[in-house]
């Protein structure tokens, strides 16, 4: 506006000062331009140049202040008071001398002694790069970040079909998509870009899919919901399959050229090696040419592979292509349209039409980008070409035992239509695609004193890479990397408290949690977890020794521990989003990021990260200290400076070299901090037109790629449509391995049946478990969009939207069933029951059940009064679910964990259960209404100051617009 | 000038930005701040100038779900303002923006019961009446870069649901947007003029099929030369 009439000057600009910095009220990483006046923040807005955000910012960003604000901040270090119980809630406050003193003893012993008997589990942070190089420093194999109950089968998934996947790894072309499908709950990653991705296609009149038992949020914006029933959906995707396939609707130039499709396959049933490629002396799969008619190296540039066929290989052993495989196995009935509808709830009818619009939009609406590039085998194209379909899923897809198979069916099916990494279908974002699968195989040593031969977390491609011993056991206190779960690539948290405690493989001594709240909405089994983690032995003991919990603010994961480290909030620390780990690349550009301090500190806190980088230093880890042996860095902002990981290659990509004028590679930069200062805290190294697309097989990408440290190599990244890792896995189920191979019948039984080459549809097993009959329900959870990833929820605004999640259910089965909008019910599953308030509603599947996940909160806990609705009304789906799967005890007496069998991610999702109104004489709700379990009160912790009645938050006094008496007497009534 | 706002309900995915932009502006605002009575307590209820609700529409399989921002529609007929005793709310003459002099209200209530769209809420602290400044304090702060000078909720939406501008001007944004989809004001027929509007969600799109023939089995998908 241009008049600024006679209105008072409402902010002293004089005094107000603007600093950038990303945001950390979730895990999109938005960049934030911060006001501070008065040693308080004005306001926090998105940053308009910021590549992730684009100036907009959500709910949770626009409340960080209210996060600053929180009563439960951490003060000062902790240690649970000697003589007292652990979960009893009576600490003391230890000097950070003291605390650190402490910890680096005991962790010099267990690193001198048993280096895996420090089990270090951090949740959900973004600096797995230097947590992971910490552990691997120390020496201890396990070390994991929260992705096994998060989403690690679509990273899995991604990155061993297509080497990049969803979210951080990849984007729809939002720019130029026409036909957009959304599988499942997605709503989290990521948050922002989606929002300003769905504005971009619905502008263009592009259609938008929803898949989703559920419709609320994106989903009730989309042009088409498909109510589909939990856990299906990869019965949906390959049914889809199945009608281009039919219809000869695929796009066989983009299978010949770029994916595994043509590669010839050893087809010797019950023999050793069937299943596998075909290859020659050196190694290389083989294809049949058309030209020559005959065997050529699959990665010969000239040759023109049959896509389908069965031949014979030189030395007489059948063979076909693995495309011919996968039209045998998508061909079947079972995946026909009408078979598939009575899985998946959706009419077939639905599936036919999808599938065709699809295609039309692939097909028949293809654009084209004219520009030169240059391809893999160093010939020059003219252009791209765009199949304008996209995909996005993630936890609605991997958080069910079957979501690995099911990611690579929705990957399947953006395969065949050629959609990868075109103009308008699924982009990868920088430092991705890889090569299928990094060459990083997870450690296994246990050496005293010795870091770790590779990193804790790695990519196994046959069970030779697997993480057990000689007897076949696991050797992680996860159990990743075992028979259990051989691909679990992000380790398996939600299992840590249930093996140590039950000293299966082995007891532990200490277990260090970041940002993780084990002992409430983040385990599976609540009750009995916390009961765990009370737990002792016949001695007296506590089964788990010592737990040491580093966290910003008073969880309920505090409570159950022994040394407790108070963390900074995101606003008073340094922090790098960076390229070896989570950055925060888009389709178009190499981009990474910082956080610097904002405010001040007014308490005893300290950065993990700077507690990470002087423990190393304490404990002399090589990589930490210098030829003294004295610590080598002077903190964090030291390390991450002068830390290489390969020459010119760290933690920050912008700025290098010695004047900071190198991008990508070059040698440390002293003033490197100050350059993203400087410019607004974020790093963006745009591609040029030529290297946007394609990058799988485009050379001029992947000469860039190699020389950033993206990938090893510029040979072409050929997708796995095939998997042949998952056939080496099937074969040693089979016993026809030649390597190490499963001696339990039901590991042997999981591979043979899971370990599919090719995706495919399974019920989900705790569902396949249970008594649908008994549990008729479905139950899923999902977290509202205004506190996704929002890891404190005592957010006093954000509260204000929601304090208390209700039981949603189909009004046509509530009704049934007796119950009335806000209405009280039991909801019991095998694993237990819990008590919560029903809301009815139109938009859901009628068989399925759903609640907001992480809303309840336990007494005490979070700053929140003893009356806090999130406490007395709020309930945890968790309860009903167990860590382990129900029903028959496996050979060798173990319950298995309630996970997807290839990668171990947490089965969340799985669940089903029944529902009866409470009755109004039912005893336990005493006349309150009260959700159920009840837990015990959480003390305060010392000096804990409780909220005000009142809270009235301003910056600066108001500067009020005055009306003129003039006005109201000469303007009158109206 | 006739100041207002267009709510897209095509995009709006109830995301709540837009909410808790404007209680994050306005409480340091020139009506701030914006109290919050049991923060951490049970039902905990604040001062907020801007709400999200969500409805459902129509009975499944058919049903809906709508988001629709709620804030002061800046009347034109503004009942608010004429029931006030005190000359503390008024619409402002050369912007249509209605405000409240936080100096001359005694919280007595009576314009928020005349709103029928419960844009007005009582600060619980200071007793004073609240409500949608159409961020009067940012939009002529020329101080702030232009881009910039936009309300809080507008400056903030994720999906750009929200476009703020001159409803005199039939050349500006919020002018070209109602004429061109159909803006419709909400309860007109309570006869307030509201300025803001609101954009109805657009008609689903149809997307055209391959035709394919009837079902004859599989059709034969052939190995074509195609050189890698």
């Amino acid at each position: 506006m241009s008049q600024s009439q006679d209105l008072p000057q409402f902010e002293d600009h004089s005094k107000q000062e603007h600093r950038y910095t990303t945001c950390y009220m979730c895990a999109c990483r938005c960049g934030i331009k911060v006001t501070l006046e008065n040693e308080k923040i004005r306001f926090i807005q998105g940053n308009q140049d910021h590549p992730v955000n684009k100036g907009v910012l959500c709910a949770k960003g626009n409340s960080a202040i209210m996060k600053q604000l929180s009563p439960a901040k951490l003060t000062q270090p902790l240690l649970r008071k000697p003589g007292t119980e652990r979960g009893a809630g009576e600490f003391e406050p230890i000097t950070w001398d003291a605390a650190l003193e402490m910890l680096t003893a005991r962790l010099a012993n267990i690193r001198a002694t048993d280096p895996k008997k420090l089990a270090y589990f951090t949740g959900r942070d973004q600096m797995q790069a230097l947590t992971g190089l910490w552990a691997s420093q120390f020496g201890t194999i396990n070390w994991a970040a929260h992705g096994g109950f998060c989403s690690v089968n679509m990273a899995a998934a991604g990155l061993y079909t297509m080497g990049h996947s969803f979210w951080e790894f990849g984007d729809p072309d939002w720019e130029r998509t026409k036909y957009f499908m959304m599988w499942g709950v997605a709503e989290d990653h990521a948050s922002n870009p989606i929002k300003l991705g769905l504005k971009r296609i619905k502008e263009r009149g592009a259609k938008f899919v929803a898949v989703n038992p559920v419709r609320t949020g994106y989903q009730a914006i989309a042009d088409e919901w498909i109510a589909i029933t939990p856990g299906t959906d990869g019965m949906l995707a390959l049914s889809m399959v199945q009608v281009l396939l039919r219809e000869g609707l695929v796009d066989d130039e983009f299978l010949i050229r770029y994916t595994n499709g043509p590669q010839l396959v050893i087809n010797n049933p019950g023999k050793q090696g069937d299943g596998l490629l075909l290859r020659d002396a050196e190694g290389n799969p083989q294809v049949w040419d058309q030209h020559t008619n005959g065997m050529q190296s699959a990665f010969s540039s000239d040759v023109a592979p049959a896509l389908l066929g069965e031949y014979e290989a030189p030395c007489g052993t059948p063979v076909r292509t693995a495309f011919s495989i996968l039209m045998e196995k998508y061909m079947a009935p079972e995946y026909a349209p009408e078979a598939a509808s009575k899985v998946c709830g959706v009419d077939a009818e639905s599936i036919e039409r999808i599938a065709l619009e699809m295609a039309h939009v692939a097909f028949k609406e293809t654009i084209t980008i004219d520009t030169e590039w240059t391809d893999w085998a160093g010939r020059k194209q003219s252009q791209f070409i765009g199949r304008p379909v996209s995909m996005h899923a993630m936890r609605g897809i991997s958080a069910h035992s079957n979501g690995f198979q099911t990611c690579r069916a929705i990957h399947l099916l953006q395969v065949v239509l050629g959609t990868i990494d075109c103009p308008g279908g699924h982009l990868a974002k920088p430092p991705f695609p890889k090569h299928i699968v990094p060459p990083i195989k997870p450690a296994k040593s246990n050496v005293p004193n010795t870091p770790l031969e590779s990193a804790p977390l790695g990519f196994p491609t046959q069970p030779e890479d697997l993480v057990i011993d000689e007897n076949g056991k696991p050797m992680r206190i996860d159990k990743a990397y075992s028979w259990d779960a051989p691909i679990a690539n992000h380790g398996l948290m939600h299992m840590v408290i249930s093996n140590a405690v039950a000293g299966d493989p082995y007891p532990i001594d200490t277990l260090m949690l970041f940002m993780a709240n084990m002992a409430w909405n983040s385990s599976m089994n609540t009750a009995q977890t916390m009961d765990m983690l009370r737990a002792k032995d016949e001695n007296g003991d506590y089964k788990i020794p010592f737990i040491v919990t580093c966290d910003a603010f008073h969880s309920e994961t505090v409570n159950f521990s022994d040394l407790v480290l108070p963390d900074t909030t995101f606003l008073e620390r340094y922090d790098t989003i960076s390229m070896l780990d989570r950055p925060i690349s888009e389709v178009d550009a190499a981009c990474d990021s910082i956080r610097q301090p904002i405010l001040a500190l007014d308490r005893d806190v300290r950065s993990w990260q700077e507690v990470m980088v002087d423990l190393a230093g304490r404990l002399k880890f090589p990589a930490f200290v210098n030829d003294e042996g004295q610590p080598k860095f002077e903190g964090y902002e030291d390390f991450i400076v002068n830390f290489e990981r390969a020459p010119g290659i760290g933690f920050l990509a912008g700025w290098r070299g010695k004047d900071g004028e190198k991008s990508l590679r070059g040698e440390p930069n002293p003033n490197q901090w100050k350059a993203y200062i400087d410019n607004q805290c974020f790093f963006k190294f745009e591609l040029k037109p030529n290297q946007r697309y394609m990058r799988h097989a485009n050379r001029d990408y992947m000469e860039l790629a190699k020389e950033a440290g993206w990938v090893g190599s510029t040979d072409q990244i050929v997708i796995e449509l095939y998997s042949e890792t998952l056939q080496k896995f099937r074969l040693a189920g089979q016993g026809l391995y030649d390597g190490p191979q499963p001696t339990e019948e039901h590991h042997k039984e999981r591979l043979k049946t899971y370990f599919d080459p090719l995706p495919f549809y399974y019920p989900p097993l705790e569902q396949e478990r249970t008594d649908a009959k008994e549990y008729p329900f479905y139950a899923v959870t999902q977290r509202p969009m205004f506190m996704y990833h929002s890891w404190d929820s005592q957010n006093s605004w954000l509260r204000q939207i929601m304090s208390q999640n209700y039981l949603y259910m189909h009004r046509s089965k509530g009704e049934a069933l007796g119950i009335k909008d806000f209405g009280w019910v039991w909801v019991e599953s095998h694993n237990g029951r819990i008590r919560a308030q029903v809301k009815l509603m139109e938009g859901v599947n009628p068989e399925t059940v759903w609640t907001w996940n992480a809303i309840a909160k336990q007494q005490g806990t979070w700053g929140l009064s003893d009356d806090a609705n999130e406490s007395q009304q709020g309930f945890l789906m968790n309860h009903l679910i167990n860590e382990l799967l129900p029903g028959e005890v496996e050979a060798g007496g173990h319950r298995m964990t309630n996970s997807d069998p290839i990668t171990g991610q947490a089965a969340w999702y799985d669940l089903r259960v029944k529902i009866t109104p409470v009755s109004d004489d039912d005893k336990d709700l005493t006349g309150q209404k009260l959700s159920w379990p009840r837990f015990d009160k959480v003390k305060p912790l010392p000096n804990f100051t409780p909220a005000t009645k009142m809270s009235s938050y301003s910056s600066h006094p108001n500067i009020n617009i005055s009306r003129g008496w003039r006005d109201i007497f000469s303007r009158g009534e109206k | 000038m006739k100041l207002g706002l267009v709510v897209d309900l095509d995009t709006c995915v109830g995301c709540h930005a837009c909410a808790t932009a404007c209680k994050q502006w306005n409480t340091s605002g020139t009506i701030g701040p914006l109290s919050d009575e049991r923060p951490y307590g049970k039902d905990p209820s604040g001062s907020w100038l801007n709400r999200i609700h969500s409805y459902e529409v129509g009975d499944s399989p058919h049903s809906k779900t709508v988001n629709i921002p709620m804030s002061c529609m800046h009347c034109e007929t503004a009942d608010c303002v004429t029931v006030c005793p005190t000359g503390a709310s008024y619409k402002r003459e050369e912007d249509g923006i209605v405000l409240i002099d936080q100096d001359k209200c005694m919280g007595c209530n009576l314009c928020s019961w005349a709103c029928p769209y419960g844009a007005r809420e009582l600060d619980p602290d200071s007793g004073t009446m609240k409500k949608c400044t159409l961020c009067v304090d940012r939009i002529y702060d020329e101080q702030l870069p232009e881009s910039e000078r936009q309300p809080a909720c507008v400056l903030t939406c994720p999906t750009s649901s929200r476009v703020f501008g001159d409803f005199d001007d039939p050349d500006s944004e919020v002018s070209k947007l109602t004429r061109e989809r159909a803006g419709q004001q909400l309860m007109p027929e309570l006869g307030y003029n509201p300025v803001n509007t609101y954009l109805p969600p657009r008609i689903p799109k149809q997307q055209d099929s391959i035709v394919v023939s009837p079902m004859q089995g599989v059709k034969q998908l052939v190995n074509r030369i195609i050189n890698r």
